[in-house]
């Protein structure tokens, strides 16, 4: 069995076999669901001019008029060559989808490269000093903001930093024409929101996390040998809670790229969440499709990396009894 | 203001480029001279819209309904987005609507129809040219027509230009446009923002992708669903227009965010303010609300072909059972005109003014007892977006005609499919309509018996009126005719209107404009070339 030689590579293996199969069954769904959705793209795009002769009209042109699931197996077949099609305006789908996407992944990784590194020191510094000022400050404060929902962080930062103080712009519309700095100043208020929104989440997870490892007996053993308490939590207790946290954070990394339509909703953010509930709207599948294999994508990549990560720092759950 | 005002900002301005202050500093002192610059101009403030064109600077829009599917293709377009940044920015028509509503020459010089107004004569402007240098032939006009035309059109045009059965070029400047039937209001047709002239391509069809245009502005920058750029086009065909240098749209779908923009000067337009932020513009000296009466109305609709809707009585009894004024006191805010049974909008060409329909109990029993009813009982159904607050209407109007003896269920319906399953299909709902700018091409989609969208309701006399003043050219005659067709529906027809409602603009005082069109939304589409910055 290739599982001995290679049990990581064996587990991917499988774990990406079983995803593609997630991604089929999400765009079965999904395409079903836009099609049993009253209204269709011609209605929609016509508006008030969506005469019955001319919704009849765009919707041979587009094909509409054919059953669902012929078209799912038309644009299933496409799909797998890697072609994901037009949009019904006429563009490709990946010049509607791309550009949103690439705004989604550098708010995504500029708030991520914040997040994750502070979220694990402050998860890490709770631990460490258990019941004092700064772990009751942080398990307070990390509880309020998981607490409000996120528009209203959104709303109170945009509140104070760009109506009252001034200091930001309230909309981060990004575009083309700007400069790299020009466009960071800009995003400042939504990573903010979004630091808000998921450090408290990863710094909870990471504190739980070391905690549960520090009630275990080598643990004690360590501390009876007399290993200072600072290193009992970095070198004894954080190497084994690094299969949790890795989930966490797999799961807020999942977030940053599907999950943030309502901040980008406040901040004109042009990002792909947008872009899907633009598209859900115009009933244009296609388009609905690639953003949501896209967002599937994300969760079953993330999760895919922790788990491997998880593996590779305690190898006992390679071979499970 | 004044020129030291003007030499501090300039100076402040500088400053800031070169970087001698921060940002923030900027922003503080900028505001506390524009503070005192407003104060100073308190006596001049109503003169705002008085004052003479300016040229330059950028204006920056704050719409709602950009989409990522929107693109230079004239028949896709079907939003006040693609028409005032693509009609009205990068091209032209062959007839513009001025504000007052009259249809003027824009690339047509003069037009002539022949005595049933079948046949139309245009002939062209001289000297005009596309922005890729090619210069405006008769060619162009033909060809951007037939991009609409033919079996297999989706263009959002189509239900107008089925209409023309042939367009032939005479010479080197005229259009002969040929209609199936004789159509008066046809310069009128000729304005709709899908009706734009493209350069025509060799060998026909016509030049979209190029985005060359006749218009006042060059298409600078344009990325679908997020923003559009223009900047001035030098060579115009209009006197001293445009005025800006550059305009700038910014797609913001969601309404406290488009409020957030422009309270915060990240725009100087937004547009459908929702009622409830009214005060939060209206409180502050650099923004005004802008209501510009339109063609829009909500009403609640019937199919006359259903009892008890067959009958005018049951009909009038309903009509009388709405209180208008209390629904758009406590509904609509006070945000509306008051409807009266007519579709056509008071600013409209042919508009006929009748007494005002009000509630009254007394009569709606009346018409009742002459239908032989003593009571009724009918479904209305509505759904949050048959209409703005059509669901409180409906609650509302329920509490009315109980007091004259009619018993209306409200029906809710969702709001996903509304206008596919109930709008059309129910016989008594809620419906959001935005008008047509001339009365036949209203009454032609909506109330004759063949019309796309009739609800069921047809009179022979209507019908017969209709086709007369589609023929008629003389303005008197076509004036009776109209008058008679508003009164047949007033008194007659399946609509009972609660009210019109204005477009209604959150505007920066910076900006300068003159009277506003209201036939279409953002002055007719075509703000850009109109509006100035004052500063």
């Amino acid at each position: 069995m290739t599982s001995r030689s290679h049990p990581i590579l064996s587990m991917v293996t499988s774990r990406i076999g079983l995803g593609l199969l997630s991604l089929l069954i999400v765009s079965l769904v999904i395409f079903s669901a836009v099609s049993f959705l009253p209204g269709s793209y011609a209605s929609a795009i016509l508006g008030q001019n969506a005469t019955p002769e001319a919704v009849a009209a765009m919707e041979q042109k587009l094909g509409l008029n054919r059953p669902w699931f012929l078209r799912y197996v038309a644009w299933l077949g496409a799909a797998a060559t890697g072609d994901m099609g037009m949009s019904f305006a006429g563009r490709p789908v990946m010049t509607v989808v791309g550009p949103r996407l690439k705004n989604t992944i550098l708010l995504a990784s500029i708030t991520a490269v914040i997040a994750v590194p502070l979220a694990i020191t402050l998860g890490v510094l709770c631990a460490r000093f258990r019941g004092r000022f700064i772990d009751k400050f942080l398990s307070t404060t990390t509880l309020a903001s998981i607490s409000l929902p996120e528009f209203l962080v959104a709303y109170i930062v945009m509140m104070v930093l760009a109506v009252k103080l001034q200091l930001f712009p309230s909309m981060a519309g990004i575009r083309n024409g700007m400069d790299f700095a020009d466009q960071l100043y800009r995003m400042v208020l939504p990573i903010l929101t979004l630091l808000l929104v998921i450090l408290a989440h990863m710094v909870r997870n990471t504190r739980a996390a070391i905690l549960s490892v520090m009630a275990s007996p080598y643990i004690e053993m360590a501390r009876l040998k007399g290993e200072p308490e600072g290193r009992v939590v970095l070198r004894q207790a954080l190497p084994n809670a690094i299969g949790p946290i890795a989930s966490v954070v797999a799961l807020n990394l999942a977030y940053l790229i599907s999950g943030v339509v309502v901040i980008e909703v406040v901040f004109v953010y042009p990002g792909i969440g947008q872009a899907m509930i633009d598209a859900v709207r115009n009933r244009d599948v296609p388009v609905i499709q690639a953003c949501a294999l896209i967002f599937a994508t994300a969760y079953i990549g993330f999760n895919l990396i922790a788990d491997v990560i998880s593996i590779v720092s305690n190898p006992r759950l390679l071979h499970p009894r | 203001m004044n020129e030291s005002y003007h030499r501090q900002m300039d100076d402040l301005a500088s400053r800031l480029r070169r970087g001698a202050i921060s940002r923030r500093e900027f922003l503080v002192r900028s505001t506390a001279l524009l503070a005192a610059g407003a104060v100073a101009g308190i006596p001049g403030a109503s003169r705002a819209q008085a004052d003479a064109p300016k040229s330059g600077g950028t204006m920056r829009l704050g719409l709602h309904n950009a989409s990522q599917n929107d693109n230079l293709d004239p028949g896709t377009w079907s939003t006040s987005w693609t028409g005032a940044s693509f009609n009205g920015g990068v091209y032209n028509n062959l007839v513009e609507i001025l504000p007052d509503g009259t249809a003027q020459p824009d690339l047509a010089e003069s037009w002539e129809p022949n005595e049933n107004a079948s046949v139309w004569r245009i002939k062209l402007r001289s000297g005009v040219t596309f922005h890729n240098g090619k210069s405006l032939e008769p060619e162009d006009v033909r060809q951007s027509f037939l991009h609409h035309m033919g079996e297999g059109s989706t263009s959002g045009a189509r239900a107008i230009v089925q209409q023309i059965s042939s367009i032939e070029v005479d010479g080197t400047d005229t259009v002969v446009f040929t209609l199936a039937d004789g159509n008066a209001d046809f310069p009128y047709l000729l304005s709709d923002y899908h009706l734009s002239v493209f350069p025509a391509l060799e060998g026909g069809g016509i030049d979209i992708q190029s985005a060359s245009g006749t218009g006042a502005f060059l298409l600078d920058s344009f990325e679908p669903g997020i923003a559009t750029r223009l900047v001035r086009n030098p060579n115009y065909h209009k006197n001293n227009k445009p005025y800006l240098d550059e305009v700038e749209f910014i797609s913001i779908p969601d309404a406290t965010a488009r409020l957030n923009a422009l309270l915060t000067g990240e725009v100087d337009f937004i547009q459908d303010v929702d009622i409830r932020n009214v005060p939060m513009i209206e409180r502050s000296t650099d923004f005004a609300v802008q209501r510009v009466p339109g063609l829009r109305h909500f009403s609640f609709d019937m199919d006359t072909r259903v009892a008890p809707f067959d009958n005018p009585d049951v009909r009038l009894a309903l009509k009388y059972a709405l209180d208008r004024d209390d629904v758009i006191e406590k509904v609509f805010l006070g945000e509306g005109r008051k409807g009266n049974d007519n579709p056509v909008s008071s600013i409209m060409k042919f508009y006929h003014e009748m007494p005002q329909r009000d509630y009254s109990v007394e009569k709606a029993k009346e018409h009742l007892q002459k239908a032989g009813l003593e009571t009724v009982s009918v479904d209305l159904h509505v759904a949050e977006n048959a209409f703005a607050g059509a669901i409180d209407a409906a609650v509302l109007y329920q509490e009315h005609a109980a007091r004259a003896g009619i018993t209306i269920n409200v029906v809710r319906e969702a709001a996903d499919g509304y206008w596919e399953n109930v709008w059309l299909k129910k016989p008594f709902a809620g419906v959001d309509w935005f008008g047509r700018a001339t009365v036949d091409w209203l009454f032609s989609t909506i109330y004759t018996s063949t019309a796309p969208w009739n609800a069921g309701w047809s009179n022979a006399r209507f019908d017969e009126l209709h086709a007369l003043a589609r023929a008629e050219t003389d303005d008197d005659k076509r004036t009776a005719y109209y008058a008679e067709m508003q009164q047949i529906i007033h008194d007659d027809g399946n609509i009972l209107t609660v009210a019109f409602v204005d477009w209604r603009n959150g505007v920066s005082t910076k900006l300068g404009y003159e009277t506003v069109g209201g036939l279409m939304p953002l002055d007719n589409m075509r703000m850009c070339e109109r509006w100035w910055r004052k500063d």
